[in-house]
């Protein structure tokens, strides 16, 4: 080695992204990254592309490069961080265990802050969603309700009939289709905000119930909340919590994650559980790291936030690391598995949904081909860059088909969607269906 | 050589030779192709260019070598030696996508791929027909095959199967001028002049653009078993290597942790290494299970003379456990710090343990942080130094303290780099190995290739020799 060869790179004229980026970059993460290259095979756009750009070491060269000040267009940080999924399996990949997530939300939030120029209507709908819709549970259920409406007044017919959904983009459309039902209410007003645990208690969960769960899957709530009861768990569904903020820091409203993250650290600290129940691999990951979230709050908080990230817990732990229950009831079918990636690559959870599906008695469980690699989902990643996620659905699909599975287990809403919306395009619905790993276990143990 | 820009009179040239699709020369571009893998080293390019044949590897050749424009051929960049990155400039010609298996032939065992290829695909290939490519460097998911053949990668197995030089049987190459050079063919005998197929191998790119290449299988062994022992004396671990090979035991793998090691990787992985050791060996043995199972207890009994603990893997899921150690060292070594040095001294295996302890000594006198892990069996090791780059102080010790660890390597009979090569890293020491007729041989071989000195210029012959220095 030869240090002093240090070579000079040539520095950008000042501008607001640079600056910005070097405020909010944690630069010993940036250097963690080795440049090594273990990522590269780990990361879908790599491969779909083919260029160093597209991988999570280009994006990583790209944001230290605007921290930097070696960044002359901002636009080429923009493009490539709205290109990257976010599902971290270069996290897995990675020898030195760089954080990459967490420098893609820093990237992405000095990108919204001083760079991105979304059109109007983008920017309505991100106002709207993010500020006026998501945080609010009340709200949450009065656009549950509008879908509800929309679904059952015979609207929805209308609408396909007229050929006005035809107005949307093809992508739209496919999601269009495999909206599940909604309704207006939640878990808890459905369940009550308390249920006991059957027989000998092994311990106090507070489920967080998530927003879009809540409304879209609520079957899949009440269901989890009836496997952990059925577990030994009491499980109490505090009433004062609200979206994880997962869709705010992944899209550059970090702050708007931290007001969030700071209401669901109070509601459970109240609630005084020993665990937190999350069935949403995108939510839950987030949850656990609410400690980095918050990791410049005062003290107190970064107590409280340490307190909480250490308890929450995916569903398929909770049950098979933390209860007795294995008796996973029967079922005679044909299954296979893609995991959620923030499940696996956030919140390091690989092995039990896999070993949950093996125990259900009668079923034959068939790995998918490359099952631990993102479906193109990644938030809302397949509506705002869909010719991306597109291609790399259909290589998805076509690993999917060989299975010949007739039940697709997925353990994230988002993935969920985006199988059934794949399953639609692949022209598999006769054939196969799309399940939250809770609702097959629900199915196979009779539970009512 | 005088670097020349890319006009746009020359960019319009390199166009129409690389094809617009593969021509690339926006700032995103420019800067993800700015670095390798090494630690500190960046310089930005002119242009990056994707290599689709070798027709049009030698069109881009004809003119960047008619108007002096460097070119910097890289593969995955995984390099540690700052070997592919642009130091002055010019083209990043990247070979990624010229990736194609052409042939595994099974008569002649032998198989034939563009040099894009990543390593561990030819791996996975030949191992669903029963045949094994012995080179397995560290970085092999995402290494190149071409990288492999550039810097004549080692690996896990170098003792007993040797490394890429004793595998690549003919290449097809690009010579700055555009000529294509094909070397050697499917044949395990070929005396037809000098082996220039051997002379590519490990020339880092400053000779030619090698595109294609046929390398040497083997029969897959059938049956493989690993051991692992514990020593509280780094002396009886070398020793023990010694003993192991004068009993006639030649093992697939004899991998070794220094007593630094073995305390970051307990500290990271917790998997329940005892940390007051000196020195694990972590031995491997394949091929028929009777001979397997006849040379690890032969092993073993020669490793319980001194060892403090000796475990043997009684099935898979004891090997996978057992390899833990050695696979987490990296891992942990690279976690500790922001920044990781990773080198490879090599010396003749019985000098592995004076020269562990020379590291240690030279560590300790410069007051830097370097651990050893290594290939005991072929006498390279990884020294391995956890700094961060920020802290300008104390990269000038580091600096310091390997240059003694190569001077350490080189007054044991070894060299100061096995298997990542010297790219700009080492130019400066390159002398010390080869002397100063070593150096004008290789220049005399620089000139007859590469005539006007376009291919990975700045890199192997430095402008200055560094001093040597002088151990105590």
């Amino acid at each position: 080695m030869a240090v002093i060869e240090k070579q000079s790179m040539p520095k950008a004229e000042e501008n607001a992204l640079n600056t910005r980026m070097a405020e909010l970059l944690n630069y010993d993460q940036a250097l963690n990254c080795m440049r090594c290259g273990f990522c590269l095979p780990a990361c879908p756009t790599y491969r779909e592309m083919g260029q160093e750009a597209s991988s999570p070491r280009g994006r990583i060269a790209l944001m230290k490069a605007a921290a930097d000040g070696l960044l002359q267009n901002p636009q080429v940080l923009e493009d490539q961080l709205n290109q990257c999924l976010g599902c971290r399996a270069c996290e897995t990949a990675c020898p030195a265990g760089v954080h990459y997530g967490e420098l893609y939300e820093q990237g992405k939030q000095a990108v919204e802050e001083k760079h991105a120029r979304h059109r109007f209507w983008v920017r309505i709908l991100r106002k709207l969603a993010f500020e006026h819709i998501f945080p609010y549970q009340k709200r949450m259920r009065i656009l549950g309700g509008l879908i509800a409406f929309y679904q059952k007044s015979g609207l929805q017919r209308l609408v396909r009939k007229l050929g006005l959904i035809k107005l949307f983009p093809q992508h739209m459309q496919e999601m269009e289709a495999v909206l599940p039902e909604t309704k207006a209410s939640g878990v808890s007003q459905e369940l009550g905000e308390f249920i006991p645990a059957k027989g000998e208690k092994i311990g106090t969960v507070g489920m967080f119930s998530g927003c879009i769960m809540d409304i879209m899957f609520l079957e899949t709530n009440k269901n989890t909340v009836k496997l952990l009861s059925e577990a030994g768990f009491d499980v109490l569904i505090p009433k004062q919590q609200n979206c994880c903020g997962a869709l705010h820091a992944h899209n550059g409203e970090r702050e708007k994650a931290k007001a969030l993250a700071k209401n669901n650290i109070r509601a459970f600290k109240e609630a005084n559980v020993d665990f937190i129940a999350s069935n949403a691999g995108g939510c839950g990951a987030l949850l656990q790291e609410y400690n980095h979230l918050l990791d410049d709050e005062d003290e107190d908080m970064r107590r409280e936030a340490s307190w909480f990230a250490g308890r929450v817990k995916d569903v398929s732990e909770l049950i098979l690391d933390h209860s007795s229950l294995r008796d996973m009831g029967s079922l005679n079918e044909r299954i296979t598995y893609q995991s959620s990636c923030h499940l696996q690559n956030g919140m390091q959870v690989k092995d039990q949904p896999h070993f949950l599906l093996q125990s259900i008695k009668g079923a034959e469980y068939v790995p998918l081909l490359e099952g631990e690699r993102c479906c193109g989902s990644a938030g809302i990643y397949n509506l705002v860059q869909p010719e991306m996620a597109g291609r790399i659905l259909a290589e998805k699909m076509e690993h999917v088909r060989q299975t010949k599975a007739d039940t697709l287990v997925t353990a994230n809403p988002g993935c969920l969607l985006q199988m059934k919306a794949g399953i639609h395009k692949a022209g598999l619905s006769d054939k196969m269906r799309a399940v939250h790993i809770v609702d097959l276990l629900a199915e196979a143990k009779r539970i009512q | 050589m005088e670097e020349k820009k890319i006009t746009p009179e020359i960019k319009k040239q390199l166009l129409e030779a690389a094809g617009t699709d593969n021509y690339f020369d926006d700032e995103e571009s420019l800067l993800a192709h700015s670095y390798d893998a090494t630690p500190i080293y960046q310089a930005m390019p002119e242009a990056v260019i994707y290599a689709r044949s070798t027709r049009q590897v030698s069109a881009v050749l004809k003119v960047a070598d008619e108007h002096r424009i460097p070119v910097y051929t890289r593969g995955s960049a995984s390099n540690l030696s700052a070997g592919t990155f642009p130091l002055k400039g010019g083209i990043v010609l990247v070979m990624t996508k010229m990736n194609r298996l052409l042939e595994i032939d099974e008569d002649n065992l032998t198989a034939t791929f563009e040099t894009g290829l990543i390593t561990k695909d030819l791996h996975d290939a030949v191992q669903e027909k029963g045949l094994f490519y012995p080179p397995d460097p560290g970085s092999m998911v995402v290494s190149t095959l071409g990288g492999n053949i550039g810097n004549c990668a080692g690996g896990l197995h170098g003792l007993k199967y040797g490394t890429t030089k004793d595998y690549v049987l003919g290449l097809k190459a690009v010579l700055p001028n555009g000529d294509v050079l094909e070397t050697g063919g499917k044949l395990t005998k070929d005396v037809a002049g000098y082996d220039l197929t051997k002379l590519l191998v490990g020339s880092e790119g400053t000779l030619a653009v090698i595109t294609e290449a046929t390398v040497k299988l083997l029969p897959a062994p059938p049956y493989k078993r690993i051991m692992l022992a514990y020593f509280d004396d780094l002396f009886a671990a070398a020793r023990t290597v010694s003993k192991i090979i004068a009993a006639k035991v030649i093992p697939a793998t004899l991998e070794f942790l220094d007593h630094g090691t073995i305390r970051e990787v307990e500290a990271f992985a917790g998997i329940g290494l005892p940390t007051d050791m000196e020195a694990i060996l972590i031995i491997g043995q394949d091929g028929h299970q009777a001979v397997v199972d006849e040379e690890i207890e032969k092993m073993t009994q020669i490793c319980m003379e001194e060892a403090a603990e000796v475990k043997v893997a009684e099935n898979d899921e004891d090997a996978e456990r057992l390899m833990t150690a050695r696979r987490a060292a990296f891992t942990a070594l690279a976690r500790k710090k922001p920044t990781t040095i990773l080198e490879d001294a090599t010396v003749p295996r019985s000098q592995v343990a004076p020269m562990v302890e020379k590291i240690v000594e030279i560590g300790q006198k410069y007051d830097v942080e370097i651990c050893t892990f290594g290939h005991a069996g072929d006498g390279n090791l990884h020294p391995t130094c956890m700094t961060d780059a920020r802290d300008e102080e104390e990269l000038a010790r580091v600096e310091k303290a390997f240059d003694e660890i190569f001077e350490a390597a080189l007054a044991l009979g070894g060299t100061i780099t096995g298997e990542h090569g010297v790219g700009l890293a080492k130019a400066a020491q390159l002398e010390w190995k080869v002397g100063k007729a070593g150096m004008e041989v290789m220049r005399g071989i620089k000139k007859a290739f590469d005539p006007h000195g376009i291919l990975n210029p700045g890199k192997m012959f430095a402008e200055e020799t560094r001093e040597r220095v002088v151990l105590d």
